[in-house]
Protein backbone atom coordinates (compact mmCIF):
# COMPACT_ATOMS: atom_id res chain seq x y z
CA UNK A 1 0.00 0.00 0.00
CA UNK A 2 1.48 3.32 -1.07
CA UNK A 3 0.07 5.68 1.55
CA UNK A 4 -2.35 4.01 3.98
CA UNK A 5 -5.54 1.98 3.91
CA UNK A 6 -7.49 5.07 5.03
CA UNK A 7 -6.25 7.03 2.03
CA UNK A 8 -6.71 4.11 -0.32
CA UNK A 9 -10.28 3.54 0.84
CA UNK A 10 -11.36 7.19 0.77
CA UNK A 11 -9.68 7.74 -2.61
CA UNK A 12 -11.49 4.80 -4.16
CA UNK A 13 -14.81 5.39 -2.46
CA UNK A 14 -15.14 8.98 -1.28
CA UNK A 15 -18.28 9.48 0.81
CA UNK A 16 -18.77 13.20 0.38
CA UNK A 17 -17.76 13.84 -3.23
CA UNK A 18 -20.30 15.90 -5.13
CA UNK A 19 -22.44 19.01 -5.09
CA UNK A 20 -24.81 20.46 -2.53
CA UNK A 21 -28.15 21.90 -3.59
CA UNK A 22 -28.46 25.57 -2.49
CA UNK A 23 -25.18 25.77 -0.61
CA UNK A 24 -24.58 28.77 1.65
CA UNK A 25 -20.88 28.93 0.96
CA UNK A 26 -18.70 27.80 -1.93
CA UNK A 27 -14.99 28.19 -2.16
CA UNK A 28 -12.22 26.74 -4.26
CA UNK A 29 -8.48 27.06 -4.42
CA UNK A 30 -5.49 25.63 -6.20
CA UNK A 31 -2.52 23.69 -4.94
CA UNK A 32 0.49 25.66 -6.19
CA UNK A 33 2.52 22.45 -6.27
CA UNK A 34 0.44 20.71 -8.89
CA UNK A 35 -2.37 23.01 -10.01
CA UNK A 36 -4.94 20.71 -8.41
CA UNK A 37 -8.24 22.35 -7.66
CA UNK A 38 -10.47 21.59 -4.71
CA UNK A 39 -13.95 23.01 -4.19
CA UNK A 40 -15.97 22.77 -1.00
CA UNK A 41 -19.65 23.62 -0.61
CA UNK A 42 -21.23 24.21 2.77
CA UNK A 43 -24.66 24.42 4.25
CA UNK A 44 -24.73 26.39 7.52
CA UNK A 45 -27.36 26.38 10.28
CA UNK A 46 -27.35 27.62 13.88
CA UNK A 47 -23.63 28.39 13.91
CA UNK A 48 -22.76 24.93 12.66
CA UNK A 49 -21.79 23.24 9.44
CA UNK A 50 -25.03 21.43 8.66
CA UNK A 51 -23.77 19.69 5.55
CA UNK A 52 -20.81 19.76 3.17
CA UNK A 53 -19.52 18.27 -0.08
CA UNK A 54 -16.25 18.53 -1.98
CA UNK A 55 -15.21 18.28 -5.59
CA UNK A 56 -11.85 18.28 -7.26
CA UNK A 57 -9.57 16.70 -9.75
CA UNK A 58 -6.78 15.83 -7.40
CA UNK A 59 -4.40 13.18 -6.15
CA UNK A 60 -5.27 10.36 -3.77
CA UNK A 61 -3.91 12.17 -0.72
CA UNK A 62 -5.87 15.33 -1.45
CA UNK A 63 -9.08 13.43 -2.24
CA UNK A 64 -8.82 11.45 0.98
CA UNK A 65 -7.98 14.53 3.00
CA UNK A 66 -10.96 16.43 1.57
CA UNK A 67 -13.31 13.53 2.18
CA UNK A 68 -12.13 13.10 5.74
CA UNK A 69 -12.28 16.82 6.43
CA UNK A 70 -15.84 17.10 5.19
CA UNK A 71 -16.80 14.17 7.39
CA UNK A 72 -15.21 15.81 10.42
CA UNK A 73 -16.76 19.21 9.71
CA UNK A 74 -20.33 18.03 9.23
CA UNK A 75 -22.44 18.77 12.27
CA UNK A 76 -19.69 20.73 14.03
CA UNK A 77 -19.76 24.28 15.35
CA UNK A 78 -18.10 26.76 13.01
CA UNK A 79 -15.63 27.75 15.73
CA UNK A 80 -14.49 24.16 16.09
CA UNK A 81 -14.11 23.76 12.35
CA UNK A 82 -12.00 26.91 12.18
CA UNK A 83 -9.76 25.51 14.90
CA UNK A 84 -8.97 22.33 12.95
CA UNK A 85 -5.26 21.94 12.21
CA UNK A 86 -3.34 19.81 9.68
CA UNK A 87 -2.41 17.39 12.46
CA UNK A 88 -6.07 16.54 13.02
CA UNK A 89 -6.14 15.25 9.45
CA UNK A 90 -2.68 13.69 9.41
CA UNK A 91 -3.39 11.54 12.45
CA UNK A 92 -6.60 10.19 11.02
CA UNK A 93 -5.15 9.59 7.55
CA UNK A 94 -2.70 7.21 9.25
CA UNK A 95 0.00 7.87 6.68
CA UNK A 96 3.47 9.27 6.71
CA UNK A 97 3.18 12.15 4.28
CA UNK A 98 6.36 13.49 2.76
CA UNK A 99 7.11 17.20 3.09
CA UNK A 100 6.69 17.56 -0.70
CA UNK A 101 3.09 16.31 -0.47
CA UNK A 102 1.95 18.08 2.69
CA UNK A 103 0.04 20.72 0.70
CA UNK A 104 -2.08 17.87 -0.67
CA UNK A 105 -3.34 17.35 2.89
CA UNK A 106 -3.70 21.01 3.84
CA UNK A 107 -5.36 22.35 0.68
CA UNK A 108 -8.87 21.11 1.60
CA UNK A 109 -8.51 22.67 5.06
CA UNK A 110 -7.50 25.97 3.49
CA UNK A 111 -10.47 25.77 1.14
CA UNK A 112 -12.92 24.97 3.94
CA UNK A 113 -11.71 27.92 6.01
CA UNK A 114 -11.85 30.05 2.88
CA UNK A 115 -15.50 29.11 2.42
CA UNK A 116 -16.32 30.10 6.00
CA UNK A 117 -14.42 33.37 5.64
CA UNK A 118 -16.20 34.13 2.39
CA UNK A 119 -19.62 34.07 4.08
CA UNK A 120 -18.33 36.02 7.05
CA UNK A 121 -18.86 33.08 9.38
CA UNK A 122 -15.27 33.33 10.45
CA UNK A 123 -15.80 36.66 12.21
CA UNK B 1 29.25 -1.41 -26.25
CA UNK B 2 26.26 0.88 -26.45
CA UNK B 3 26.43 4.58 -25.81
CA UNK B 4 24.66 4.21 -22.47
CA UNK B 5 26.97 1.38 -21.39
CA UNK B 6 29.98 3.56 -22.15
CA UNK B 7 28.55 6.56 -20.31
CA UNK B 8 27.11 4.94 -17.20
CA UNK B 9 30.39 4.53 -15.29
CA UNK B 10 30.81 8.33 -15.53
CA UNK B 11 27.65 8.95 -13.50
CA UNK B 12 28.40 8.01 -9.90
CA UNK B 13 24.87 8.85 -8.81
CA UNK B 14 23.57 5.87 -10.81
CA UNK B 15 25.07 3.63 -8.11
CA UNK B 16 22.52 4.98 -5.65
CA UNK B 17 19.62 2.96 -4.44
CA UNK B 18 16.25 4.57 -3.88
CA UNK B 19 13.74 2.77 -1.67
CA UNK B 20 15.96 -0.27 -1.85
CA UNK B 21 15.95 -0.35 -5.67
CA UNK B 22 18.61 0.79 -8.13
CA UNK B 23 17.96 4.39 -9.18
CA UNK B 24 16.32 4.72 -12.60
CA UNK B 25 16.64 8.40 -13.36
CA UNK B 26 14.09 9.43 -15.99
CA UNK B 27 13.96 13.12 -15.10
CA UNK B 28 16.86 14.59 -17.06
CA UNK B 29 14.60 17.15 -18.73
CA UNK B 30 14.05 18.77 -15.33
CA UNK B 31 17.73 18.58 -14.50
CA UNK B 32 20.29 16.15 -15.77
CA UNK B 33 22.78 14.24 -13.67
CA UNK B 34 26.46 15.15 -13.94
CA UNK B 35 29.29 12.97 -15.22
CA UNK B 36 32.50 12.90 -13.17
CA UNK B 37 34.26 14.90 -15.90
CA UNK B 38 32.01 17.87 -15.07
CA UNK B 39 32.28 17.44 -11.31
CA UNK B 40 36.06 17.11 -11.66
CA UNK B 41 36.35 20.24 -13.77
CA UNK B 42 34.51 22.29 -11.15
CA UNK B 43 36.58 20.80 -8.33
CA UNK B 44 39.83 21.38 -10.22
CA UNK B 45 38.80 24.94 -10.90
CA UNK B 46 38.10 25.66 -7.22
CA UNK B 47 41.18 23.82 -6.01
CA UNK B 48 43.67 25.33 -8.45
CA UNK B 49 42.38 28.39 -10.24
CA UNK B 50 39.56 30.26 -8.54
CA UNK B 51 39.65 34.06 -8.45
CA UNK B 52 37.38 36.77 -9.76
CA UNK B 53 37.54 37.24 -13.50
CA UNK B 54 38.37 40.18 -15.74
CA UNK B 55 39.62 42.66 -13.17
CA UNK B 56 42.35 40.70 -11.45
CA UNK B 57 45.97 41.32 -12.45
CA UNK B 58 47.33 38.33 -10.55
CA UNK B 59 47.98 34.91 -11.99
CA UNK B 60 44.87 33.18 -10.69
CA UNK B 61 42.64 35.98 -11.94
CA UNK B 62 44.19 35.74 -15.38
CA UNK B 63 43.84 31.96 -15.45
CA UNK B 64 40.22 32.07 -14.30
CA UNK B 65 39.46 34.68 -16.95
CA UNK B 66 41.14 32.62 -19.64
CA UNK B 67 39.19 29.55 -18.55
CA UNK B 68 35.85 31.37 -18.58
CA UNK B 69 36.56 32.93 -21.97
CA UNK B 70 37.66 29.59 -23.40
CA UNK B 71 34.23 28.18 -22.54
CA UNK B 72 32.73 31.03 -24.55
CA UNK B 73 34.66 29.88 -27.62
CA UNK B 74 33.69 26.27 -26.99
CA UNK B 75 29.99 27.15 -26.66
CA UNK B 76 30.12 29.32 -29.79
CA UNK B 77 31.39 26.36 -31.76
CA UNK B 78 28.92 23.93 -30.12
CA UNK B 79 25.84 25.89 -31.21
CA UNK B 80 27.25 27.18 -34.48
CA UNK B 81 27.31 30.89 -33.64
CA UNK B 82 29.36 33.14 -35.88
CA UNK B 83 31.22 35.16 -33.23
CA UNK B 84 32.24 34.80 -29.59
CA UNK B 85 30.70 38.23 -28.89
CA UNK B 86 27.31 36.59 -29.45
CA UNK B 87 27.65 34.26 -26.45
CA UNK B 88 26.39 35.87 -23.23
CA UNK B 89 26.72 33.89 -20.00
CA UNK B 90 23.62 33.88 -17.80
CA UNK B 91 22.32 31.99 -14.77
CA UNK B 92 20.16 29.82 -17.00
CA UNK B 93 17.35 29.88 -19.54
CA UNK B 94 14.99 31.88 -17.35
CA UNK B 95 17.65 34.49 -16.70
CA UNK B 96 18.47 34.70 -20.41
CA UNK B 97 14.85 35.20 -21.46
CA UNK B 98 14.29 37.85 -18.80
CA UNK B 99 17.43 39.60 -20.00
CA UNK B 100 16.06 39.81 -23.53
CA UNK B 101 12.58 40.84 -22.40
CA UNK B 102 14.12 43.56 -20.27
CA UNK B 103 16.44 44.86 -23.00
CA UNK B 104 13.83 44.76 -25.77
CA UNK B 105 11.22 46.05 -23.35
CA UNK B 106 12.84 49.46 -23.35
CA UNK B 107 11.97 49.81 -27.03
CA UNK B 108 8.45 48.38 -26.92
CA UNK B 109 5.57 50.83 -27.30
CA UNK B 110 1.89 50.65 -26.45
CA UNK B 111 0.09 48.66 -29.12
CA UNK B 112 3.16 46.65 -30.10
CA UNK B 113 2.66 42.89 -30.05
CA UNK B 114 4.53 39.85 -28.76
CA UNK B 115 3.70 36.34 -29.94
CA UNK B 116 4.30 33.27 -27.79
CA UNK B 117 2.82 29.78 -28.12
CA UNK B 118 0.43 27.72 -26.04
CA UNK B 119 3.16 25.18 -25.34
CA UNK B 120 5.67 27.53 -23.72
CA UNK B 121 7.29 26.84 -20.37
CA UNK B 122 6.30 29.61 -17.94
CA UNK B 123 9.83 30.95 -18.24
CA UNK B 124 9.16 31.82 -21.89
CA UNK B 125 5.73 33.24 -21.08
CA UNK B 126 5.78 35.21 -17.84
CA UNK B 127 8.64 37.58 -18.82
CA UNK B 128 6.65 38.50 -21.94
CA UNK B 129 3.43 38.90 -19.94
CA UNK B 130 5.25 41.27 -17.60
CA UNK B 131 6.76 43.19 -20.49
CA UNK B 132 3.38 43.56 -22.23
CA UNK B 133 1.69 44.64 -19.02
CA UNK B 134 4.38 47.27 -18.31
CA UNK B 135 4.47 48.70 -21.83
CA UNK B 136 0.84 48.41 -22.84
CA UNK B 137 1.73 45.86 -25.49
CA UNK B 138 -0.44 42.95 -26.58
CA UNK B 139 0.44 39.29 -25.99
CA UNK B 140 -0.81 36.68 -28.45
CA UNK B 141 -0.38 32.91 -28.47
CA UNK B 142 -0.06 30.44 -31.33
CA UNK B 143 -2.54 27.58 -30.69
CA UNK B 144 -1.45 23.97 -30.30
CA UNK B 145 -3.29 21.56 -32.59
CA UNK B 146 -3.47 17.83 -33.37
CA UNK B 147 -1.00 15.63 -31.52
CA UNK B 148 0.78 18.72 -30.26
CA UNK B 149 1.92 20.86 -33.15
CA UNK B 150 1.90 24.62 -33.58
CA UNK B 151 -0.81 25.94 -35.86
CA UNK B 152 1.42 27.68 -38.38
CA UNK B 153 -1.47 29.12 -40.36
CA UNK B 154 -2.80 30.75 -37.22
CA UNK B 155 0.73 31.97 -36.50
CA UNK B 156 0.93 33.63 -39.89
CA UNK B 157 -2.39 35.36 -39.26
CA UNK B 158 -1.18 36.61 -35.86
CA UNK B 159 1.93 38.18 -37.40
CA UNK B 160 1.71 41.81 -38.35
CA UNK B 161 3.79 44.95 -38.62
CA UNK B 162 3.08 45.46 -34.93
CA UNK B 163 4.75 42.17 -33.96
CA UNK B 164 8.03 42.94 -32.20
CA UNK B 165 9.03 39.54 -30.83
CA UNK B 166 8.13 35.92 -31.49
CA UNK B 167 9.13 33.69 -28.55
CA UNK B 168 8.99 29.95 -29.14
CA UNK B 169 10.39 26.74 -27.67
CA UNK B 170 12.69 24.75 -29.94
CA UNK B 171 11.52 21.55 -28.21
CA UNK B 172 8.45 21.41 -25.93
CA UNK B 173 9.32 20.22 -22.43
CA UNK B 174 6.00 18.33 -22.26
CA UNK B 175 5.00 17.24 -25.76
CA UNK B 176 8.54 16.82 -27.00
CA UNK B 177 7.47 18.46 -30.26
CA UNK B 178 10.42 19.79 -32.25
CA UNK B 179 9.03 23.05 -33.59
CA UNK B 180 9.83 24.26 -37.11
CA UNK B 181 11.92 27.15 -35.83
CA UNK B 182 13.49 27.95 -39.15
CA UNK B 183 10.15 28.40 -40.86
CA UNK B 184 8.80 30.38 -37.92
CA UNK B 185 11.86 32.65 -38.01
CA UNK B 186 11.54 33.25 -41.74
CA UNK B 187 7.92 34.32 -41.39
CA UNK B 188 8.65 36.43 -38.32
CA UNK B 189 11.57 38.16 -40.00
CA UNK B 190 9.46 38.89 -43.05
CA UNK B 191 7.09 40.75 -40.73
CA UNK B 192 10.00 42.60 -39.13
CA UNK B 193 9.88 40.79 -35.78
CA UNK B 194 12.75 39.35 -33.73
CA UNK B 195 12.77 35.67 -32.78
CA UNK B 196 13.72 34.27 -29.39
CA UNK B 197 14.08 30.50 -29.19
CA UNK B 198 13.93 28.68 -25.86
CA UNK B 199 16.44 25.91 -26.43
CA UNK B 200 16.40 24.47 -22.89
CA UNK B 201 15.13 21.09 -24.12
CA UNK B 202 16.95 21.09 -27.44
CA UNK B 203 20.63 21.76 -26.73
CA UNK B 204 21.00 18.77 -24.37
CA UNK B 205 19.53 16.35 -26.89
CA UNK B 206 19.92 17.52 -30.50
CA UNK B 207 22.55 19.07 -32.75
CA UNK B 208 21.76 22.80 -32.75
CA UNK B 209 22.96 25.43 -35.17
CA UNK B 210 21.63 28.85 -34.27
CA UNK B 211 22.53 30.31 -37.64
CA UNK B 212 20.71 27.77 -39.74
CA UNK B 213 17.71 28.07 -37.40
CA UNK B 214 17.66 31.80 -38.03
CA UNK B 215 17.24 32.65 -34.34
CA UNK B 216 17.96 36.18 -33.16
CA UNK B 217 18.19 34.91 -29.59
CA UNK B 218 18.67 31.38 -28.33
CA UNK B 219 18.56 30.54 -24.62
CA UNK B 220 19.56 27.40 -22.71
CA UNK B 221 20.57 26.10 -19.27
CA UNK B 222 23.75 24.28 -18.31
CA UNK B 223 22.09 22.07 -15.71
CA UNK B 224 19.88 20.29 -18.25
CA UNK B 225 22.87 19.37 -20.43
CA UNK B 226 25.07 17.58 -17.85
CA UNK B 227 26.47 20.86 -16.47
CA UNK B 228 26.08 22.41 -13.00
CA UNK B 229 23.11 24.48 -11.89
CA UNK B 230 23.50 28.24 -11.96
CA UNK B 231 24.97 28.73 -15.42
CA UNK B 232 23.40 29.16 -18.82
CA UNK B 233 23.77 30.86 -22.15
CA UNK B 234 22.07 33.50 -24.20
CA UNK B 235 23.07 33.56 -27.84
CA UNK B 236 22.24 36.89 -29.47
CA UNK B 237 22.83 37.75 -33.11
CA UNK B 238 25.56 40.40 -33.24
CA UNK B 239 23.58 43.03 -35.14
CA UNK B 240 20.68 42.69 -32.70
CA UNK B 241 22.83 42.77 -29.55
CA UNK B 242 24.62 45.84 -30.96
CA UNK B 243 21.30 47.64 -31.28
CA UNK B 244 20.17 46.97 -27.69
CA UNK B 245 20.81 48.85 -24.49
CA UNK B 246 21.98 46.65 -21.57
CA UNK B 247 19.27 44.92 -19.59
CA UNK B 248 20.84 45.44 -16.18
CA UNK B 249 23.59 47.62 -14.79
CA UNK B 250 26.54 46.87 -12.55
CA UNK B 251 30.24 46.21 -12.59
CA UNK B 252 31.92 44.68 -15.65
CA UNK B 253 29.33 45.91 -18.12
CA UNK B 254 30.88 49.38 -18.38
CA UNK B 255 34.06 50.91 -19.82
CA UNK B 256 34.14 54.24 -18.09
CA UNK B 257 31.88 55.62 -15.39
CA UNK B 258 31.03 59.09 -14.15
CA UNK B 259 28.54 59.91 -11.44
CA UNK B 260 25.79 60.79 -13.89
CA UNK B 261 26.57 58.57 -16.87
CA UNK B 262 28.65 55.69 -18.16
CA UNK B 263 30.00 54.22 -21.33
CA UNK B 264 28.97 50.62 -21.96
CA UNK B 265 31.48 47.85 -22.34
CA UNK B 266 31.90 45.87 -25.55
CA UNK B 267 29.94 42.73 -26.33
CA UNK B 268 29.35 40.30 -24.77
CA UNK B 269 30.29 41.79 -21.39
CA UNK B 270 27.80 44.63 -21.80
CA UNK B 271 25.12 42.06 -20.98
CA UNK B 272 27.03 40.41 -18.11
CA UNK B 273 26.89 42.75 -15.11
CA UNK B 274 28.50 41.58 -11.89
CA UNK B 275 30.62 38.54 -11.18
CA UNK B 276 29.54 35.80 -13.56
CA UNK B 277 28.72 32.25 -12.35
CA UNK B 278 32.31 31.20 -13.04
CA UNK B 279 32.29 27.66 -11.65
CA UNK B 280 28.98 26.68 -13.28
CA UNK B 281 30.28 27.99 -16.60
CA UNK B 282 33.53 26.06 -16.20
CA UNK B 283 31.37 22.97 -15.56
CA UNK B 284 29.25 23.81 -18.60
CA UNK B 285 32.45 23.86 -20.65
CA UNK B 286 33.25 20.34 -19.46
CA UNK B 287 29.69 19.23 -20.28
CA UNK B 288 30.04 20.60 -23.80
CA UNK B 289 33.30 18.67 -24.14
CA UNK B 290 31.59 15.52 -22.90
CA UNK B 291 28.65 15.81 -25.30
CA UNK B 292 30.90 16.79 -28.21
CA UNK B 293 33.12 13.76 -27.64
CA UNK B 294 30.04 11.55 -28.05
CA UNK B 295 28.67 13.68 -30.89
CA UNK B 296 25.23 15.25 -30.79
CA UNK B 297 24.04 13.16 -33.74
CA UNK B 298 24.81 10.04 -31.72
CA UNK B 299 23.14 11.49 -28.61
CA UNK B 300 20.02 12.31 -30.63
CA UNK B 301 19.90 8.85 -32.24
CA UNK B 302 20.27 7.17 -28.83
CA UNK B 303 17.45 9.22 -27.32
CA UNK B 304 15.21 8.77 -30.36
CA UNK B 305 15.52 4.99 -29.94
CA UNK B 306 14.54 5.29 -26.26
CA UNK B 307 11.64 7.52 -27.18
CA UNK B 308 10.45 4.98 -29.76
CA UNK B 309 10.64 2.16 -27.21
CA UNK B 310 8.78 4.19 -24.58
CA UNK B 311 6.00 5.08 -27.02
CA UNK B 312 5.71 1.45 -28.13
CA UNK B 313 5.58 -0.01 -24.63
CA UNK B 314 3.20 2.62 -23.25
CA UNK B 315 0.88 2.20 -26.22
CA UNK B 316 0.53 -1.50 -25.31
CA UNK B 317 -0.80 -0.52 -21.89
CA UNK B 318 -4.49 0.20 -22.43
CA UNK B 319 -4.63 2.38 -19.34
CA UNK B 320 -2.13 5.00 -20.46
CA UNK B 321 -2.76 8.08 -22.55
CA UNK B 322 0.23 9.58 -24.34
CA UNK B 323 0.53 13.31 -25.05
CA UNK B 324 2.55 14.79 -27.91
CA UNK B 325 3.61 13.42 -31.29
CA UNK B 326 3.69 9.60 -31.57
CA UNK B 327 6.48 9.72 -34.13
CA UNK B 328 9.87 9.68 -32.38
CA UNK B 329 11.54 11.11 -35.49
CA UNK B 330 9.96 14.48 -34.79
CA UNK B 331 10.25 14.41 -31.03
CA UNK B 332 12.79 15.35 -28.38
CA UNK B 333 13.83 13.18 -25.43
CA UNK B 334 10.59 13.34 -23.41
CA UNK B 335 7.38 11.32 -23.28
CA UNK B 336 4.40 12.67 -21.31
CA UNK B 337 1.54 10.38 -20.32
CA UNK B 338 -1.20 9.70 -17.81
CA UNK B 339 -2.52 6.52 -16.26
CA UNK B 340 -6.27 6.13 -16.17
CA UNK B 341 -7.83 6.77 -12.77
CA UNK B 342 -4.60 7.92 -11.19
CA UNK B 343 -3.32 11.40 -10.53
CA UNK B 344 0.15 12.07 -12.01
CA UNK B 345 1.57 12.77 -8.55
CA UNK B 346 0.35 9.43 -7.28
CA UNK B 347 1.90 7.73 -10.29
CA UNK B 348 5.22 9.47 -9.64
CA UNK B 349 5.05 8.51 -5.99
CA UNK B 350 4.31 4.89 -6.87
CA UNK B 351 7.15 4.76 -9.39
CA UNK B 352 9.48 6.21 -6.78
CA UNK B 353 8.82 3.10 -4.70
CA UNK B 354 10.40 1.20 -7.60
CA UNK B 355 13.41 3.52 -7.67
CA UNK B 356 12.13 5.29 -10.78
CA UNK B 357 12.37 9.10 -10.84
CA UNK B 358 9.90 10.78 -13.21
CA UNK B 359 8.43 14.25 -13.23
CA UNK B 360 4.72 14.77 -12.56
CA UNK B 361 2.56 17.85 -12.55
CA UNK B 362 2.01 20.78 -14.85
CA UNK B 363 5.68 21.03 -15.88
CA UNK B 364 5.53 24.83 -15.66
CA UNK B 365 3.21 24.81 -18.67
CA UNK B 366 -0.24 25.50 -17.23
CA UNK B 367 -1.75 26.93 -20.43
CA UNK B 368 -0.71 23.76 -22.25
CA UNK B 369 -2.25 21.57 -19.50
CA UNK B 370 -5.49 23.51 -19.94
CA UNK B 371 -5.24 22.97 -23.70
CA UNK B 372 -4.77 19.22 -23.15
CA UNK B 373 -7.61 19.22 -20.64
CA UNK B 374 -5.57 17.66 -17.83
CA UNK B 375 -4.38 18.85 -14.40
CA UNK B 376 -0.96 17.48 -15.15
CA UNK B 377 0.93 14.60 -16.68
CA UNK B 378 3.69 12.20 -15.84
CA UNK B 379 6.84 12.74 -17.88
CA UNK B 380 9.73 10.40 -18.56
CA UNK B 381 12.84 11.96 -20.07
CA UNK B 382 16.13 10.54 -21.20
CA UNK B 383 19.82 11.21 -21.21
CA UNK B 384 22.99 9.57 -22.49
CA UNK B 385 23.00 7.05 -19.61
CA UNK B 386 19.40 5.86 -20.07
CA UNK B 387 19.04 2.22 -21.14
CA UNK B 388 16.25 0.25 -22.85
CA UNK B 389 16.14 -1.97 -19.74
CA UNK B 390 15.22 1.08 -17.66
CA UNK B 391 12.37 1.90 -20.03
CA UNK B 392 11.16 -1.70 -19.80
CA UNK B 393 11.27 -1.42 -16.01
CA UNK B 394 9.15 1.74 -16.24
CA UNK B 395 6.58 0.05 -18.47
CA UNK B 396 6.42 -3.04 -16.24
CA UNK B 397 5.98 -0.93 -13.11
CA UNK B 398 3.20 1.06 -14.76
CA UNK B 399 1.20 -2.04 -15.54
CA UNK B 400 1.11 -3.00 -11.84
CA UNK B 401 0.33 0.43 -10.46
CA UNK B 402 -3.33 0.24 -9.66
CA UNK B 403 -2.79 -2.63 -7.27
CA UNK B 404 -0.46 -0.56 -5.16
CA UNK B 405 -2.47 2.49 -4.29
C1 LIG C 1 11.46 24.48 -22.29
C2 LIG C 1 12.02 25.06 -21.02
N1 LIG C 1 12.24 26.37 -20.93
C3 LIG C 1 12.77 26.92 -19.83
C4 LIG C 1 13.08 26.19 -18.73
C5 LIG C 1 13.63 26.89 -17.52
O1 LIG C 1 14.97 26.58 -17.32
P1 LIG C 1 15.72 27.12 -16.03
O2 LIG C 1 14.86 26.79 -14.86
O3 LIG C 1 17.00 26.36 -16.05
O4 LIG C 1 15.93 28.59 -16.19
C6 LIG C 1 12.87 24.80 -18.77
C7 LIG C 1 13.16 23.92 -17.65
O5 LIG C 1 12.67 23.93 -16.55
C8 LIG C 1 12.32 24.23 -19.94
O6 LIG C 1 12.06 22.92 -20.02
Amino acid sequence: MLYSSVISERFRHPRFFGDLADADAVFEDVNPLCGDRVRIQLKLANGSVADARFKGDSCAICMASADLLVEIARGRAIGEVLALAPDDLLTRLEAKIRPSRITCVTLPLQVLKGALTAVGAAR
Amino acid sequence: MTLAERCRPDFAILNRRVNGKPLVYLDSAASSQKPRQVIEAVRRYYETTHANVHRSIHTLGEEATALLESVRDRVRQFIGAAQREEIVFTRGTTDAINLVAQAIGRTVKAGDEVIVTEMEHHSNLIPWQMLCRDRGAVLKAVPVIGEGFLDLEAFTRLLSRRTRVVAVAHVSNVLGTINPVREIAERAHAAGALVLVDGAQAVPNLPVNVQSLGADFYAFSGHKMLGPTGGGVLYGRRAVLDSLEPAWGGGEMIKEVWIDHAQWNDLPWRFEPGTPPIAPIVGLGAAVEYLSAIGMEAVAAHERALCRLTLELLAKNGDTTIYGPRNPEIKGAVVAFNVRGLHPHDVAHLLDQEGIAVRAGHHCAMPLMRRLGVVGTVRASFSVHTTPAEIEHLARSLSNLDLMI
